[in-house]
């Protein structure tokens, strides 16, 4: 069965500020992607873009604000207001991340990291299930970018996300550009990290720009900024991860220093031939 | 309990830019990084001073992006935000702007912010289909005046002693920039009848007017009560500014009991 009901195709994030140009025309993409916190107020043009993208698109919403790793209790009235987004728009599929943004009753608007350990794996399982049970549908559970460690973890990050699905049915939302990010931050292998990744889990993939700075101690420090286009590292990865397993619905973020619709449309459409390419290459007879 | 404290050190740290980096948080180079840190420490930051850039450009526009700047970042770290709903973050920026020292010399500073303030509510705010005149005029002369009328959900009125008004449209490009010419007070009408937010500037004792029907006092007794406090209230004018900025969702039934 598969992990999420999006099409095995390119799609990109959107932006309000394209919606004039995605309007106009028929898009060759497979679904758009937005964040559910932006459409929680109680109308005008956010809602009436988002109708339109429902209307003649695959829709996946996706979630910056659920506080899935944190500590404490799920916001209950938070959950609320995504089960009415979800139950109105009926998207093909939900995600958020493994991480944490709310504490002590501030909203710190970032993903902020957990230490992988016994305790805090039953703490998200519990809220996983908690917002699966509301919901009433899967979610998608996002690899974090990371810049730090924690001395407290004891799980590899890839046995960590493995056991919360396996506990609670959920998928998993692969990023690409945060698997080479993180491996770069704590020089480790991006490689290897996708060879322990549970590929039969996932139901989308995310790609998207970052760029690369030094810490205090001369090492390369990379920083998932969505700023920029993806860069070719991360496209190559992403091309050993379909080649062996097909096409994913993947997913082209952009988030800072937007740039016109022709150049997001163009990023998707790279995607795209990525993921055709791989369709005819597993479609072709083994010996030709 | 380990991991609670591990989360509240590292929410302190976050918010803290002085403190060391919390015990436990470690790099493959490092025990202590203080530069990786610092990123999570600047991604919350610049993304809540982002915030408050995108609400309120004619507000900064006035002071300077600099100025600004530095009015964001001691906002964000006095008031972070309560709730994920980041779009309304900023609600209680306005009044932190009127308390601000360095501000003091541009005293409609705070008003133009509320205005700013009130546009992205009024973004925001439940649809509902306005009321046209065409639709009004099929009723009795006679019954107008003990009509009630509930206002559009997007609807706000910013009152102010300065001329924001004037002062937003100069400042977020509806209007060149130019000397005010005519520095009184000014009161805005600020509504959404469908996807484009509209400021208007209200005649004489339309602020008045304006919250008498919202709290639901029929037509006579509003014009009535804005009359009484501005002898220049102009009823036919301030209908005219309800109408064009579509403000008016739709009429109650004249004889309805007022709501408790």
């Amino acid at each position: 069965m598969r992990v999420s009901q999006l099409p095995l195709s390119a799609g990109a994030s959107f932006k309000p500020e394209h919606f004039a140009a995605i309007s106009a025309a028929p898009q060759p993409l497979g679904f758009f992607e937005v964040h559910a916190e932006n459409y929680m107020g109680g109308g005008g043009p956010p809602h009436a873009q988002l109708g339109f993208l429902r209307e003649h698109y695959a829709l996946s919403l996706h979630g910056v604000g659920l506080n899935i790793g944190s500590t404490e209790p799920l916001d209950r009235a938070h959950l609320a207001r995504l089960k009415e987004l979800c139950d109105r728009y009926q998207p093909e599929c939900f995600s958020e991340h493994l991480a944490w943004s709310s504490h002590g009753g501030i909203f710190f608007n970032d993903l902020l990291p957990l230490p992988y350990t016994e305790a805090n794996l039953t703490s998200v399982i519990d809220h996983v299930d908690e917002v699966q049970s509301t919901l009433g549908r899967r979610l998608l559970l996002e690899n974090p970018a990371t810049y730090v460690c924690f001395q407290q973890s004891t799980i590899p990050e890839t046995e960590f996300l493995a056991a919360i699905a396996r506990a609670t049915g959920c998928g998993l939302l692969l990023d690409v550009n945060n698997v080479f990010v993180a491996a770069r931050n704590h020089a480790t292998s991006a490689s290897a990290y996708l060879e322990a990744f549970p590929l039969d889990l996932v139901g989308e993939i995310h790609l998207a720009g970052h760029f690369e700075t030094i810490d205090g101690e001369g090492s390369p420090l990379c920083i998932d900024a969505h700023g920029t286009p993806v860069v070719e590292d991360v496209f190559a990865l992403f091309d050993s991860v379909i080649a062996s397993t097909g096409p994913f619905p993947t997913l082209i973020e952009w988030d800072n220093d937007v740039p016109d619709w022709p150049v997001l449309r163009a990023e998707a459409l790279a995607a795209q031939e990525r993921l055709d390419r791989v369709r005819l290459v597993r479609a072709a007879p083994a010996a030709a | 309990m380990a991991m609670q404290k591990c989360q509240s050190d590292f929410a302190r740290a976050v918010r803290s830019p002085d403190w060391a980096v919390p015990h436990g948080v470690t790099s493959h180079n490092s025990d202590a990084p203080r530069e990786r840190f610092a990123v999570y420490r600047n991604n919350v930051m610049v993304g809540l001073v982002s915030a408050l850039e995108a609400r309120f450009p004619a507000t900064r526009k006035i002071v300077g992006k600099d100025f600004f700047k530095g009015a964001a970042k001691l906002f964000a770290a006095m008031q972070p935000p309560r709730s994920p709903l980041m779009m309304f973050y900023g609600d209680e920026f306005p009044s932190f702007l009127a308390d601000f020292e360095p501000a003091r010399e541009v005293p409609y500073l705070p008003g133009v912010a509320r205005l700013e303030a009130a546009r992205t509510r009024a973004y925001h705010a439940v649809d509902a289909k306005p009321l046209t005149p065409a639709a009004l005029s099929g009723s009795l002369a006679d019954a107008l005046a003990g009509m009630r009328f509930i206002l559009h959900p997007s609807v706000e009125i910013v009152a102010s002693d300065y001329p924001v008004v004037t002062i937003w449209a100069m400042n977020s490009g509806e209007n060149d920039l130019a000397p005010v010419t005519d520095w009184r007070g000014e009161d805005a009408l600020v509504s959404r009848p469908r996807f484009d937010v509209e400021v208007r500037r209200l005649p004489p004792g339309g602020k008045t007017f304006l919250q008498n029907l919202a709290a639901k006092s029929p037509l006579g007794e509003a014009a009535a009560a804005a009359l009484a406090g501005n002898p220049s209230f102009d009823l036919a004018a301030n209908l005219a500014a309800l109408f064009a900025g579509l403000a008016i969702e739709m009429t109650n039934q004249p004889n309805e009991a007022p709501l408790p």
